[in-house]
């Protein structure tokens, strides 16, 4: 009796490592499908690349004539969002007019000659250096080109950096 | 022989939600306050002005705001079906959130009622989600700017966040993609998980026995017939419910501003009310951990929630026990003291960075202000389990009175006492 049972189990096993194996197998398939299923969507709802990059590579936008922006100044470009800066040794910067704190739109406030966010009251100075946090890096600013006495800015790309540094001022 | 169910018509119906015999001591309006219930029909109501809605939103940058102007001034009773929709969301959030608050303070989240815990979390995430995702869509100087500064706080979350943020904007700047997304989210995504995860949530509740009810009082309870015991107060409560939702709507216009201008932040801007706990604490604390470590660990502390392993296990019992109920009392006056006085001197007074100058922020605004209030906490936990003679369970509801009563504090700082650029201002200034 002791012997058929032995037997019995012994053949009965093949057929539970197939079972459980088979079983692992569709777990593992539907694992795959889901995956696959999650990466269509992902993909499918990723942000496409805006039109404007393709064409033009880096938008640039002519900003005019060095001479025409005073020292000490800033002046807003709507078109590009970003503020051009000449600073009152002559040098050009451009910043980004997105609050680095939680992207708001910073005003620059010529009275005070800052930017003050409207939102939670960081400010920057003329070279977008933070002056009063809870901002926490300063605002972030675009290539600054001179070619021919014309300032142009390129749009396509914002840089982010840590604090102010010279050699971010571009010259005539 | 007489039968236990009363001849009702369509009591089959009524049995598919209910039992036919309910203890009569959790009929008291004390022990549930009709929250879940009252969720519930809110919820109903929203679809309803919901789909209404629909019918005259237009979900384009260009379309979105005029289609409102347009639903309030000349759609008949436009106007007051956007209100319902507007208020009913709001008071969505406020039912919910005490409804959590009841579960918590009676100890209906153990054993049975674990999984029910993790769906009710699961339900009060698609009720901020879809409020979250409903505020962009009238497209004003409000919503854009809210979104704005929300959206915004994504991109703290360590390495995956600027992705979350991207996926969720649909690119770089709030437009078109971000009103289709948030559109299909509101009509279409939160929909379907409520409608999954509520017969689940109210499934739960059958198979647990009903409501929580003390184990002290098993076995002594009269029971009652559901209907009309239980049938009637629910339609009370509903009742009132809807009235109360009416009232306001008829009484309060949701607020529109002016149309989104991307070039110009109003000052000053704010979150949605449910977030400006959050924007407060932002005012205090590094983004890093006023948007990441400080949501993070409230959101795994609460999953975690069941996993406590208390020394008596006995819920139904408001506040645990009366020295629970004392050492509760406690916590929230010290809350009332310590988070008015600790947004002040944050504000005009401590200036870490001026004591060590050239330590990064992330540093001073955030590590060390965690650090001092992990400490802080853990303190208050030991102080108040030894003079009351606690148990574990009542030290850590008094630890949650205290956090719940400082969120409560910021939030309302940040709706009523911040005024233009941010500063703390009075109410009535």
């Amino acid at each position: 009796m002791m012997m058929t049972k032995d037997q019995k189990e012994k053949s009965a096993q093949p057929v539970e490592g197939r079972r459980s194996f088979l079983k692992k197998l569709w777990i593992g398939l539907g694992i795959v499908a889901l995956a696959e299923m999650l990466g269509v969507i992902a993909a499918y709802l990723w942000p496409k690349k805006q039109k404007a990059d393709a064409e033009t590579p880096g938008k640039i936008i002519t900003a005019g004539a060095a001479e025409k922006f005073e020292k000490d100044s800033v002046t807003a470009f709507r078109r590009g969002q970003f503020y051009l800066i000449c600073l009152d040794d002559g040098g050009f910067m451009a910043l980004s007019r997105k609050c680095t704190h939680l992207g708001c739109t910073v005003p620059w406030v010529a009275s005070e000659k800052k930017f003050i966010c409207p939102c939670h009251s960081s400010v920057f100075d003329i070279s977008g250096a933070v002056v009063k946090s809870p901002a926490p890096r300063p605002l972030d600013m675009f290539a600054v080109m001179i070619e021919n006495g014309i300032v142009k800015v390129d749009t396509g790309k914002k840089t982010k950096r840590s604090g102010f540094d010279p050699s971010q001022v571009v010259y005539l | 022989m007489a039968s236990v169910y009363p001849k009702i018509k369509n009591r089959g119906f009524v049995y598919h939600l209910h039992p036919p015999l309910v203890p009569q001591n959790v009929l008291k309006f004390t022990h549930t306050w009709g929250l879940g219930g009252s969720a519930l029909v809110l919820v109903l109501m929203q679809i309803i002005s919901g789909i209404l809605l629909l019918f005259a939103y237009s979900p384009t940058p260009e379309a979105a705001y005029p289609s409102i102007v347009a639903l309030q001034q000349e759609m008949l009773f436009g106007k007051l079906i956007r209100n319902l929709h507007h208020w009913g969301a709001n008071f969505l959030v406020f039912v919910v959130f005490f409804h959590m608050l009841r579960v918590f303070f009676t100890g209906a989240y153990n054993s049975r009622r674990k999984v029910n815990w993790w769906i009710g979390l699961g339900l009060f995430l698609c009720v901020l989600i879809s409020n979250f995702t409903g505020y962009l869509l009238p497209l004003d100087q409000l919503s854009f700017w809210a979104i704005t500064i929300c959206t915004a706080m994504f991109e703290y979350i360590p390495l995956i966040g600027t992705m979350i943020q991207k996926i969720i904007i649909g690119g770089t700047e709030i437009g078109k993609a971000t009103l289709s997304n948030f559109f299909a989210i509101h009509v279409a995504l939160v929909p379907m998980c409520l409608a999954i995860l509520m017969p689940f949530h109210f499934w739960q509740i059958r198979k647990a026995k009903g409501v929580i009810n003390p184990s002290s009082a098993e076995g002594k309870i009269h029971k009652v017939s559901s209907v009309p015991q239980l049938v009637t107060r629910e339609a009370a409560m509903a009742l009132v419910m809807i009235a109360a939702l009416f009232l306001f709507s008829v009484l309060f216009d949701a607020p529109l501003a002016d149309k989104a201008n991307p070039g110009l932040s109003p000052n000053p801007t704010k979150a949605p009310w449910y977030f400006s706990g959050l924007q407060e604490l932002l005012q205090h604390f590094h983004p890093l951990v006023a948007v990441f470590v400080i949501p993070f660990f409230t959101v795994s502390c609460l999953i975690c929630l069941p996993y406590l392993k208390f020394e008596k296990a006995d819920g139904g019992i408001w506040f645990l026990s009366e020295n629970g109920r004392r050492m509760g009392i406690m916590s929230a006056i010290t809350a009332l003291v310590i988070a008015p006085v600790m947004i002040v001197l944050s504000e005009y007074v401590i200036n870490i960075s001026k004591i060590v100058p050239g330590v990064p922020p992330v540093v001073i605004n955030g590590v060390i202000p965690a650090v001092l209030t992990v400490v802080f906490l853990f303190g208050f936990y030991q102080v108040m389990k030894q003079k009351f003679a606690a148990t574990a369970e009542e030290g850590v509801q008094a630890v949650f009175i205290f956090l719940l009563v400082c969120f409560v504090v910021l939030t309302i700082t940040g709706v009523w006492f911040r005024g233009p650029g941010m500063e703390l201002v009075w109410l009535w200034d």
